[in-house]
């Protein structure tokens, strides 16, 4: 649409004639859907739609954002106007802004999708959570949920050295969950996972899922995980499966490697990172078997777009090499700052927020294994699958993970089930121990990822298998 | 910066009238019209990094028809963008599932009187006001490394409904959250008040870097129980948690919550109150159903007392509205968003020498044999609900602190602990005489908390795992 690339070229038109050196804006128009269904029957369904612009201005060495939603011209230049007060204020506590040279790229990117998420009849997304929960209600689930999401968005960028690019990325997932309550205790069984799963797809991937023929397993398995005993405590082999490996990724990998946590951007909220640049390329940060690639890319995954939200267009770069850093998550101007040459991993929520380092789909690649091969070569140890509760200090170092499930592995075979299962370590000392990877690579989305201030959620990709590592303390209970 | 409510009310009335005509029938409608002002100043290694602001308008409108329920929202807010909203709205609530769990409008009452008008200089502070802040406290910490923000907010809300419920009020808030680096330590200080020159950035940063300071060279501890003083700023969190968990009217219902109504579930010292009336963390007067909101008494001598319900939650307990709808709530649960631990008295602290945040917390750690002082909890998440079990770490500072004196910091721990069984009857051994008011990092929330001496506290793992 011409016009709203007209509008975010009067704002930065008008940011660079009051003294910008730099300027960009970036008019956004998402519209939304959500549902959810508990115990047969829908909760809420949401829609909506947001539009509105947001202009970055570059005056001397300081930055300064304004956005807004009102469009027509007068808002247009008046937002502009703002960005570059706000970068004058900025200077009464000055320091160094730069930004590393860009190609001023002109394109237009979509993702791929073959079913409109947003022309699915809400009579047909709703019978689907209705369904599934009504049959885990049946099959002894105290609570009984079901939830998608829907994200339709477009986005056009203009900035002052020529940029003009437009996108249209299609995003949705859902997935379903049973919770048992017992005496002093909750059983949760979800699948894909708790949080779903999500992909930058059509409304094809939630039928792939398939969520209806997964309902009555996971509320039968809830209630089971109630009457079974506790994970045993103490060092152990630790299988994970490929969706708690996901999160492993995000947290102790992915945030760690964002070059505005390095730099200390975010010192005083999401933290700083355990890494130091002087030994990117060479700081060892897992077995030879760790490969981690960043892809904005991917096909399908929930991290991949065109052109990141300065304008830069998505690429692929190695994040760790054969178990060796090489690479970080970076802006232009934080890539100037840090004396790298690369950006391409700042976006923002939506048109009200600041662009900034994003994880986009950091991923493993696979190992040579599958997950069967794995456990059949485990002699003794605990296999936990599907995240439930995560943390991780502000540094990206010491994490504890509590997964729904577990199984006792022993003599080469799953064994009991069992309840609570948590593990906890340092991340480079559990990354070089992972000893076995499997092959099946399943692009695991994150919808959720909370970073920034004033607060963004941000939506990630983490394609991840089966692994096992050696030596990891688990069954840790309070 | 005016609030314009007139304007608010206006547009809340008219999308109103045109969805009741629209829809047809004796539908249930109801309209939210919200413009907030938000800005933050961001500083990092001691200069400002980012800088922001934003208006948003957003225009919520909500459908029951039928027995089936729609919500639509929209930021395009000129004709053609409102005649869209109600276009959709009704076309969506023509299509939903059906709603069974749908619990009416509220009807026709009254907000509570606020202790105080809204400080509207301090929801329209400019970039400069801002800067000022963000230089007196990056002043103050010296040759320390500062980082962290300054906010201000101001949000008008006008709701309407076919009920003949009509409300609008403006909420304002402001906010200094910072932290002090050494190259082996931080040190943290945050206040929140509903006026800007209540906070004092400069006095904030040098806590912040006395902090710092005080916490170099930290030394590892073994894991385990230990007593701890938990400072104002760790104590927010168990608010935080205790409300969004516990203090949930569909968590409780539903059988997930801790809380048993009536029971002696937290030590006699113990008394929380949601209260959005007074003090400088005051919220909204009315929630998102257009249901009033007055002061919530959660725990009473630690005695459970109450949770938050929205309409829906309440409907299925068989109580009322506690006013504590939120845009989430149907799906998540109602929950306190301005909590406050009633301190033991209420008496304004004095900055202290050494690390401890005031007079109020050092009084605490006077009392302690052997234990530990803790700025701030991180990344606290639960691993089970029931028995409210959260696994977190400690930040921006710990001590040891023995026979009454802090005598060394260590560094940070994780635990693996229940907020509630933390504060049973016996374990609470002091309450802290002064309850200052933090914001939320993740919302519009608020809450007022003291200090808290408690008996044990489970750390499971240290520094190195």
């Amino acid at each position: 649409m011409s016009s709203y690339l007209d509008a975010a070229d009067q704002a930065v038109e008008h940011a660079l004639a009051l003294g910008a050196r730099y300027a960009d804006a970036r008019v956004m128009d998402r519209r939304t859907e959500s549902m959810s269904a508990r115990n047969g029957a829908v909760e809420a369904l949401d829609q909506g739609e947001t539009v509105g612009i947001g202009v970055r201005a570059l005056v001397g060495s300081s930055w300064g954002f304004f956005a807004t939603p009102h469009l027509d011209a007068s808002s247009v230049r008046a937002a502009g106007r703002q960005a570059v007060e706000i970068a004058r204020a900025s200077s009464r506590v000055p320091g160094p802004a730069s930004m590393i040279p860009a190609d001023p790229e002109v394109g237009s990117w979509a993702s791929g999708c073959e079913v409109d998420p947003l022309e699915v009849p809400l009579s047909d997304k709703g019978d689907l959570l209705t369904s599934a929960t009504a049959v885990m209600r049946d099959q002894g689930a105290d609570i009984a949920t079901g939830v998608y999401q829907i994200w339709d968005t477009r986005k056009w960028f203009v900035s002052s050295e020529g940029h003009r690019i437009d996108q249209h990325i299609r995003e949705c997932g859902g997935g379903i969950s049973a919770t048992a309550v017992g005496d002093r205790e909750t059983q949760v069984r979800s699948y894909p996972s708790r949080r779903g799963q999500y992909g930058t797809r059509g409304w094809e991937l939630v039928t792939e899922l398939d969520l209806a023929a997964h309902a009555a397993r996971i509320a039968e398995e809830a209630q089971a995980l109630l009457r079974a005993p506790q994970c045993p405590s103490g060092q152990t082999t630790l299988i994970l499966g490929g969706e708690q490996l996901a999160l492993q990724i995000h947290e102790s990998v992915g945030h760690a490697i964002e070059l505005d946590r390095i730099l200390g951007w975010e010192a005083a909220y999401a933290g700083t990172s355990w890494l130091d640049l002087d030994q990117l390329g060479s700081l060892r940060y897992g077995s030879e078997l760790m490969n981690i690639v960043i892809d904005a890319t991917y096909p399908g995954a929930l991290g991949s777009f065109g052109y990141d939200d300065e304008g830069t267009k998505a690429g692929k770069r190695d994040a760790v090499r054969n178990g060796i850093w090489t690479g970080v998550l970076a802006g232009r101007e934080s890539a100037a700052v840090a004396g790298l040459d690369y950006g391409g991993s700042v976006r923002s929520m939506d048109w009200s927020r600041l662009p900034i380092v994003r994880m986009t789909n950091v991923g493993l690649e696979p190992g040579p294994h599958t997950l069967d091969e794995i456990i059949a070569a485990t002699d003794d140890g605990v296999f936990m699958d599907l995240n439930r509760s995560w943390s991780i200090d502000d540094k990206r170092l010491n994490f504890q993970f509590g997964c729904e499930v577990g199984y006792e592995v022993k003599n080469g075979k799953l064994g009991r089930m069992v309840k609570n299962p948590t593990y906890t370590g340092i991340g480079p000392t559990f990354w070089q121990s992972m000893d076995m990877l499997s092959n099946e690579i399943v692009p695991w989305g994150t919808p959720n990822c909370g970073k920034g201030q004033p607060g963004q959620v941000g939506h990630t990709g983490h394609p991840a298998a089966p692994a096992r590592f050696q030596n990891v303390r688990v069954g840790v209970r309070g | 910066m005016s609030p314009d409510t007139g304007a608010r009310t206006e547009t809340a009335e008219r999308v109103l009238e045109a969805a009741r005509t629209a829809v047809g029938g004796s539908a249930d409608v109801d309209v939210t019209v919200e413009h907030e002002h938000l800005a933050l100043t961001r500083f990092a290694n001691s200069y400002i990094h980012q800088n922001v602001a934003s208006d948003t308008d957003t225009i919520t409108l909500r459908i029951h028809a039928d027995g089936r329920t729609a919500v639509n929202a929209t930021t395009v807010t000129d004709d053609a963008g409102l005649a869209a909203l109600v276009e959709r709205t009704v076309a969506a609530v023509r299509l939903s599932p059906a709603d069974p769990g749908w619990a009416g409008l509220s009807s026709r009452a009254p907000m509570p009187v606020p202790s105080a008008e809204p400080d509207l200089a301090t929801g329209g502070a400019g970039p400069e006001a801002r800067a000022e802040q963000v230089k007196a406290y990056v002043d103050a910490v010296g040759d320390l490394t500062a980082a962290g923000f300054y906010r201000n907010r101001l949000v008008v809300t006008a709701y309407a409904n076919s009920e003949g419920q009509a409300l609008h009020g403006t909420v304002v808030e402001a906010a200094i959250d910072g932290i002090a680096k050494t190259a082996s330590s931080d040190g943290a200080s945050r206040q929140a008040s509903r006026r800007m020159s209540d906070l004092n950035g400069a006095a904030l940063g040098a806590r912040a870097a006395a902090k710092a300071l005080a916490s170099q060279d930290p030394v590892e501890i073994e894991p385990g129980e230990y007593e701890v003083v938990l400072e104002p700023t760790a104590v927010s969190d168990v608010l935080w948690v205790l409300g969004g968990y516990g203090f949930n009217g569909k968590s409780l219902t539903e059988g997930t919550s801790f809380v048993r109504l009536g029971e002696q579930q937290f030590d006699p010292s113990v008394s929380l109150v949601d209260d959005p009336l007074s003090g400088p963390a005051a919220g909204a007067l009315f929630d998102a159903e257009g249901t009033p909101r007055d002061r919530l008494e959660l725990v009473r001598d630690g005695v459970t007392r109450a949770v938050a319900h929205d309409r829906r939650s309440a409907r299925e307990a068989g109580v009322t509205s506690t006013g504590h709808a939120g845009a989430d709530s149907a799906v998540e649960g109602a929950e306190p968003i301005n909590v406050r631990l009633e301190p033991a008295v209420d008496v304004t602290p004095t900055e202290v020498e050494g690390p401890a945040a005031d007079s109020s917390v050092q009084a605490l750690v006077a009392q302690v044999r052997r234990g530990l002082l803790v700025t701030d909890h991180w990344y606290t998440r639960c691993l089970d609900p029931r028995r409210l079990v959260m696994t977190g770490l400690t930040r921006n500072g710990v001590w040891l602190i023995e026979n009454g004196e802090i005598t060394r910091p260590v560094k940070n721990l994780r635990f693996t602990q229940s907020y509630p069984e933390a504060l049973a009857p016996g374990r609470v051994l002091g309450i802290g005489t002064h309850a200052p008011a933090f914001a939320s990092k993740y919302g519009a929330y608020s809450a007022m908390a003291p200090a808290l001496r408690l008996a044990g506290w489970n750390f499971t793992g240290g520094a190195s795992g």
